[in-house]
């Protein structure tokens, strides 16, 4: 049997965990529910932050946070950019699978070439901090992004719910010809989702460098996690997101925990799985 | 008997008696000095795949430079047989079943007179399928599961011995033995890539038999991302010694995990690791591996080694590579190269069952030792020494006949 200790660590690092798929799935949960759009791109553009990111940190001198920061707007508009193609070429929810996956494997082999498939590692001071509560450990920058992604959450959980853009993308993710009759310009705001999704991948892309190991295929070892947390936590529905991250991530550590590690993976398709099962009208 | 010297007066001028001179010693020494004509003639096309792209990519990055260094070698000398040598590398994305129909696109389509192996065991031993099919010879580096190897034609350089489960960890837990604290207790976690698997579970039944206490065991997917939970679950097990199956990064992110929970394991030995991070990580400090070749002496003693290794310092430094040392995986590397070479040059022809019948019967002498390929399924002896990282450097430890100068299992 697992220690109590051993039990209360998993289950912080599962929270934990569970913060940064939250933080990844938010982009493209937003894109698929209110823009029909499943952005597999958002894979992309969030290494492609994590890359810039260290390139300024390591080369450019720059703290991660001003790193960050910087990017944030570039990604805006690389989002409204992106958004532009798909709305030229006329792509469509089932299309965009495969006009994004395309879009994926393009910068993950602009990627590559610069920065090479060789592993990047961007040390800071911050990489083995932690807190102690007790006999259990609290990471710091885990705990960092966990808090990001719930601030996140919450604001976007917020603009969607009480401000007049918000309510005009639901309504028209809802039924687009009724809201284009009361005076939704839906394109407008669909550049403007699209460019606050990528600046999310940015904010993913920047606690990746942080946290992880960068090599460009790693891009692929998040899509099947990510995905099962859009699903489980409901399209476009920002605390589900939240709450199906950190859901995922404790299971997972658990699992770990107390049976093997090689169990882990089949958590969280299982987890869909069941729910699909049991409440089929939910994705 | 006085000789005349000669004036500068004389009929014939300086320059001209200078410039005869000079012919007339090189028509002397002409046949002593090593002549490297300029190849000519057709290429000789030599097929292979690499994991360019996908997970595997940063470790086949390294075997791309030692065959592009190798080939750029003979072509700057006197070619194969006197003719250049062209390299078709193709990316086989890391996946066995592209590798496959790569290899068959290389011998049907290209056309080409030999192969190199890929990279990584599971693409070797797809490639090896195609190649027993057309009966070509393969020279490979980097194969970890010799018992499947079955066909005659294949010449491994990843010099485990037929049976690396039992020597691999064998070789490091007598280096251990010999050390002043020698442990007590092991926690192994492993990739499930089949090759890390193989010699990981092999290292429990080693342990067993050696009296060690095998208080942990642990499989987890290739590709992990969350290390946290592992690490607490070594934190909880206490061991002496942790083994970890590692691939690439692996041990260096368990090592980050385990020290966000305030903790390290006395030892830590790491399978494959990947080479750059650990050693220049100031969390791989005294972490080991298991080598066949490292940039010291006695591996560096040979001229032709050190030139080679020379040339990928180079080569890998404008490729943008942060650890550009040359190790098991390079060695490995040149080692095939250097098989090819020697089987194609003794025997001067391209016939593959000609170039296979030399190989089985003649050993190799290559960077990381000389290779036979009489055993079971073509091996011959593990060549494997345990190593540490030591000021940053990975250094052999043990044996003490091929460890670095001064160099000891610390601490």
């Amino acid at each position: 049997m697992p220690s109590l200790t051993l039990l209360g660590q998993s289950v912080v690092s599962g929270l934990l965990a569970g913060g940064l798929y939250a933080l990844l799935a938010l982009g493209l949960s937003l894109s698929w529910g209110l823009l029909r759009l499943v952005n597999l791109g958002y894979f992309a553009l969030a290494f492609l932050g994590a890359y810039l990111t260290y390139q300024l940190g390591t080369v450019g001198g720059l703290a991660p946070w001003t790193a960050v920061l910087l990017i944030l707007p570039l990604f805006f508009v690389l989002g409204v950019g992106l958004h532009a193609v798909f709305t030229w070429f006329r792509v469509r929810e089932f299309t965009s699978l495969l006009v994004t996956f395309g879009v994926t494997v393009i910068i993950e082999s602009l990627i590559q070439w610069y920065w090479t498939a060789d592993f990047r590692r961007y040390e800071t001071p911050y990489a083995s901090l932690s807190f102690r509560l007790g006999p259990l450990f609290v990471p710091a920058l885990e705990l960092l992004a966990c808090l990001t992604a719930a601030a996140l959450a919450l604001g976007t959980w917020a603009w969607l719910r009480f401000t007049y853009v918000g309510k005009a993308l639901r309504a028209s993710a809802e039924d687009p010809a009724i809201a284009a009759a009361f005076g939704v310009n839906h394109r407008a705001q669909a550049f403007l989702l699209s460019g606050v999704a990528a600046a999310y991948a940015a904010v993913a892309g920047g606690y990746i460098a942080l946290i992880s190991t960068l090599a460009p295929s790693q891009m692929w070892a998040w899509l099947g996690v990510v995905f099962a947390v859009v699903i489980i936590g409901g399209l476009a529905n920002p605390i589900g997101a939240l709450g199906a991250g950190l859901l995922i991530g404790v299971s997972e550590s658990v699992t770990m925990a107390v049976v093997a590690p090689a169990w882990a993976p089949l958590v969280s398709f299982s987890i869909l799985i069941g729910l699909l099962v049991l409440r089929p009208g939910r994705a | 008997m006085r000789i005349p010297r000669y004036s500068g007066n004389a009929d014939v001028s300086r320059p001209v008696i200078l410039f005869g001179v000079m012919l007339a010693g090189l028509l002397v020494l002409a046949p002593v000095l090593p002549v490297a004509a300029a190849p000519a003639g057709q290429p000789i096309r030599i097929g292979s795949t690499l994991a360019l792209t996908g997970p595997l990519g940063p470790t086949a990055l390294l075997h791309k430079i030692a065959g592009e260094v190798y080939v750029e070698e003979w072509n700057r000398s006197n070619g194969l047989l006197g003719r250049p040598v062209e390299w078709i590398v193709l990316d086989d994305q890391s996946k066995p079943e592209v590798t496959r129909s790569l290899y068959e696109k290389l011998i049907t389509v290209d056309k080409v007179d030999l192969l190199m192996g890929p990279y990584a065991t599971g693409a070797i031993l797809a490639a090896m399928g195609v190649a027993q099919r057309y009966q070509r010879i393969l020279p490979h580096h980097s194969f970890g599961m010799p018992h499947l190897a079955k066909y005659e034609g294949h010449f491994p350089t990843a010099a485990f011995g037929p049976e690396p489960n039992k020597t691999v960890p064998t070789t490091v837990f007598s280096g251990l033995a010999a050390a002043a604290n020698p442990p007590k207790t092991v926690a192994i976690l492993t990739s499930k890539f089949p090759s890390a698997q193989f010699l990981s579970s092999g290292a429990k039944e080693v342990a067993e038999k050696r009296g060690l206490k095998v208080v942990l065991y642990l499989e987890y997917e290739f590709g992990t991302r969350d290390w946290a939970a592992m690490a607490a679950r070594v934190k909880d097990a206490k061991p002496d010694l942790l083994w970890v199956g590692a691939l690439g990064l692996d041990g260096n992110q368990l090592i980050e995990a385990m020290k966000k929970l305030d903790y390290m394991p006395p030892r830590h030995f790491h399978l494959f690791p990947a080479p750059g991070p650990l050693a220049l990580s100031p969390d791989g400090k005294q972490a080991l591996s298991v080598s066949v070749f490292e940039e010291h002496p006695p591996f560096m003693a040979n001229p032709k080694t050190a030139r080679l290794v020379n040339l990928f310092h180079e080569k890998a430094a404008k490729a943008n590579v942060p650890y550009a040392n040359v190790d098991t995986q390079v060695a490995g590397s040149f080692a095939a190269w250097q098989v090819l070479d020697a089987a194609v040059t003794a025997t001067k022809s391209l016939d593959d069952k000609v170039l296979g019948q030399w190989l089985r019967a003649n050993p190799v002498d290559t960077m990381i030792g000389k290779l036979r390929f009489d055993g079971p399924n073509n091996y011959g002896d593990d060549l494997f020494k345990l190593k540490q990282v030591q000021d940053g450097k990975w250094v052999v430890v043990w044996p003490s006949e091929f460890a670095a100068p001064g160099a000891k299992l610390q601490p």
